[in-house]
């Protein structure tokens, strides 16, 4: 890879990083953070502060985690760096 | 990859569906009268045996294939390693007693458990693998310049893992106790041979294959009683689902329950205990030698008057048990007033968030919940077990898919658990509370006769009133399948399960430990000439000296195992997760400063934990140390302020020294860029 496809490649692996990251914190620390407010608001019969610690959040995290696994390998793919499965 | 996945597929196929007939098979000699004895013998040396077949099978005398298992795990194969390894006693049995306890805020385990595992596949796993080594001391060295950030890795990683460790061998001997009857002595190094068997022989490699059949035999044996309960109770076998309306029966319950009028006497009672036990305290030593006096007069008069026997045992024995000095005593009722003080407060909503009295209540509760998630999340992307079984995958994107698939594994379990507390709380609703206490059914008696449940009945009104009921939190789990009428074949598999939950983490953590021993400290920094079979030989001799040095730790029975288990999480995440990160996130970051971060997050996060849990050390010594907590935030979450001081150190000294090198620079570059320098 030339050295501006290396900056490029990496930027964008830093952008999605951080957008990934916000989704994970509001998620995690601002949404528990409010939960005794949110707990009025009920789904498939919990309350939604309830809800989101013992399933909403574990499930976002599988997306993420996904979401980001699938966008970088086709990011590799695009700038062709897809490796073989030897040894690097 | 292809031709290699496929027959390992079949193989845990034809091994899941055998371990399916040998449930079958035990479960109609059970019914022809094999007595539960030997239900739990079979299970426990089956498994035991089974996972000693692959240890001895996957034996091997490479380093490679001793480390990192070859770098040939297909992802799906590493994300159920990674589930098992991952997956302790403590999420096995620990955590659906948790959430019956503290309802709302058991979420933490759940969320901080699996939330860890986004910082793991966006900050780590990938740049690890890229790195592709053998050890989490050997990223630091590499990145921050030889020995001393090796040997500071190196000390973090086996002071959280060891701390870790013994936590599960201590797990092996209650369940080997309790489902086979061994001592709990015997039953630690019963476990301990388990946990040798698998890893001894063949390292990574044998522990990577015993942990996915150990996965599949731990995930069997958590879903299947409490799919069974959530048929019986809602018509539906998906507990996930279903216990969102089981949930609002419980709401109704409470309300209903809370507000009893014989439910309110019982806490009266336990108020009145409270105040005495507090009076007591305040007038030590006198109150010791009334205490003491008065205990013999209504000896003498019970026996004078011809009472039972039983009685006067039971008043001899509170007579034993009182304690020799008045600074024993004080401690001894200090015990005694919180537990009685706890049974007399009002009880909690299960679903209320950050419960309490009080705007400061509320946001003390608050606080405690999002710094304990925010270490366990943290501690998460920073145990070494974790983080190296990625470097096992054959290529950087399969290290991506891998922690998608681990996490997905881990799910399974973590989104059962909060059912099982849900179903539990629901049966003791409604079978338990306001029943006679003579007639109450065979589980509670079975258990209470270890000590997991105990009723007192404190009104004397031959009723169980809620706050007369004491439940261990393991009980939980181990008490599903009686709650829900099975067969003890489905205790025995539940056993199983957990002992394959102990057994995984313990055989990563051991290794673990080993190789940051022996790959690290002999190889890498005393005698880097060292020939590979005699590097092999001291990795699996340290092996063996640290899982005996673990077991006799355990067999000691440490009282503070449940808090163990958190500061093994702060410390890891306060040592290491600031250093790491910065290391592939920040060129900038010198040597001086992960040193000096990774030393400083590491004595913030101990002397924090220590003077907040400990008031003195006897065997050091040390008296009066104790300390208010910072901002009301318990000792479980002591890596807050860990990681944070460990993250400002080391952008402060770095600031202050000069940048990296050129080579350590050019170091990040590569691994950050797939391709690398190829």
């Amino acid at each position: 890879m030339s050295r501006p496809g290396r900056e490029s490649y990496w930027r964008r692996n830093l952008q999605m990083t951080a957008v990934l990251l916000t989704i994970w914190f509001i998620v995690t620390f601002v949404v528990s953070f409010y939960a005794r407010e949110l707990a009025d608001i009920v789904i498939l019969g919990f309350p939604l502060g309830f809800y989101m610690g013992a399933q909403g959040a574990p499930i976002v995290y599988v997306l993420i985690i996904w979401w980001y696994a699938r966008y970088m390998n086709k990011l590799d793919s695009e700038y062709g760096v897809r490796e073989t499965d030897a040894e690097p | 990859m292809a031709e290699y996945t496929t027959p390992l597929r079949r193989y845990y196929a034809f091994y899941t569906a055998g371990f399916f007939v040998f449930i079958l098979v035990l479960a109609i000699l059970e019914r022809y009268g094999m007595p539960p004895r030997w239900v739990g013998y079979s299970f426990l040396f089956l498994t035991i045996f089974l996972y000693a077949t692959i240890g001895v099978l996957a034996r091997t005398a490479s380093v490679s294939e001793y480390y990192v298992a070859g770098r040939r795990v297909p992802a799906v194969f590493n994300g159920m390693a990674t589930g098992a390894d991952w997956m302790s006693s403590a999420s096995f049995m620990g955590l659906a007693g948790t959430l019956y306890l503290s309802g709302y805020q058991g979420l933490a385990y759940v969320m901080g458990w699996t939330g860890g595992y986004v910082l793991v596949a966006l900050l780590l796993a990938p740049y690890l693998r890229r790195f592709g080594q053998f050890t989490i001391p050997d990223f630091l060295a590499a990145r921050y310049g030889g020995s001393p950030a090796r040997l500071v890795g190196v000390f973090a990683t086996v002071l959280a893992s060891f701390i870790y460790v013994v936590a599960q061998i201590y797990g092996v001997g209650l369940i080997t106790s309790r489902f086979v009857g061994l001592q709990f002595e015997i039953g630690v190094f019963v476990g301990l041979a388990g946990i040798l068997v698998c890893s001894f022989l063949g390292g990574m490699r044998a522990v990577t294959w015993t942990q996915v059949a150990q996965y599949a035999i731990l995930i069997v044996a958590y879903l299947v009683p409490v799919t069974i309960l959530s048929y019986q109770v809602t018509g539906i076998p998906l507990p996930q689902l279903t216990y969102g309306q089981v949930l609002q029966k419980v709401q109704v319950l409470e309300e209903k329950i809370f507000a009893d009028p014989a439910e309110i006497d019982a806490r009266q009672h336990f108020r009145q205990r409270a105040d005495a036990y507090y009076q007591r305290i305040l007038t030590l030593p006198e109150s010791l030698a009334d205490e003491r006096r008065s205990l013999a007069e209504q000896i003498d008069a019970l026996k004078s008057s011809n009472a039972q026997m039983r009685e006067v045992a039971a008043l001899e024995r509170q007579r034993r048990e009182l304690p020799a000095t008045s600074e024993d005593a004080r401690k001894y009722w200090e015990d005694l007033l919180r537990e009685s003080g706890q049974r007399a407060s009002a009880p909690e909503h299960h679903v209320t968030p950050y419960p309490g009295s009080g705007e400061t209540a509320n946001d003390t509760a608050r606080v405690n919940f999002l710094s304990l998630v925010f270490c366990l999340m943290v501690g998460t992307a920073a145990l070494p077990h974790v983080l190296m079984r990625y470097y096992t995958t054959p290529s950087v994107r399969e290290a991506r898919t891998s922690v998608f698939w681990s996490l997905f594994f881990i799910l399974v379990l973590y989104l059962t658990a909060p059912a099982y507390a849900v179903f539990a709380k629901y049966e003791v609703y409604t079978t338990l509370v306001g029943s006679s206490i003579a007639q109450l059914p065979v589980w509670v008696s079975a258990w209470g006769k270890i000590g997991l449940v105990s009723i007192e009945d404190v009104n004397g009104d031959g009723l169980l009133q809620l706050a007369e009921l004491a439940l261990n939190p393991d009980v939980i789990l181990l008490a599903t399948p009686e709650i829900a009428g099975l067969p003890y074949v489905i205790s025995g598999l539940v056993a199983a399960g957990a002992l394959a939950a102990a057994l995984s983490t313990a055989d990563g953590l051991l290794l673990t430990i080993a190789s940051a021993l022996s790959h690290d400290v002999y190889y890498k920094v005393f005698r880097p000439q060292a020939s590979t079979q005699w590097r092999l030989v001291v990795s699996k001799s340290l092996l063996l000296v640290v899982a005996v040095l673990a077991a006799t730790v355990a067999s000691q029975k440490p009282a503070t195992i449940l808090f163990m288990v958190a500061w093994a999480f702060s410390l890891a995440g306060a040592a290491l997760f600031p250093a790491l990160i910065l290391g592939v996130f920040w060129k900038r970051a010198n040597r001086v400063g992960a040193i000096s971060g990774m030393l400083v997050g590491l004595l913030v996060t101990i002397y924090y934990m220590v003077r907040v849990q400990f008031d003195n050390i006897p065997w050091l010594g040390i008296q009066g140390i104790g300390m208010e907590p910072w901002l009301g935030i318990q000792s479980t979450a002591a890596g807050v302020w860990g990681v944070a001081a460990g993250f400002l150190t080391i952008i402060a000294v770095s600031l202050i020294g000069s940048p990296p090198s050129r080579e350590t620079q050019e170091f990040v570059e590569s691994v950050r860029h797939p391709e690398g320098d190829a």
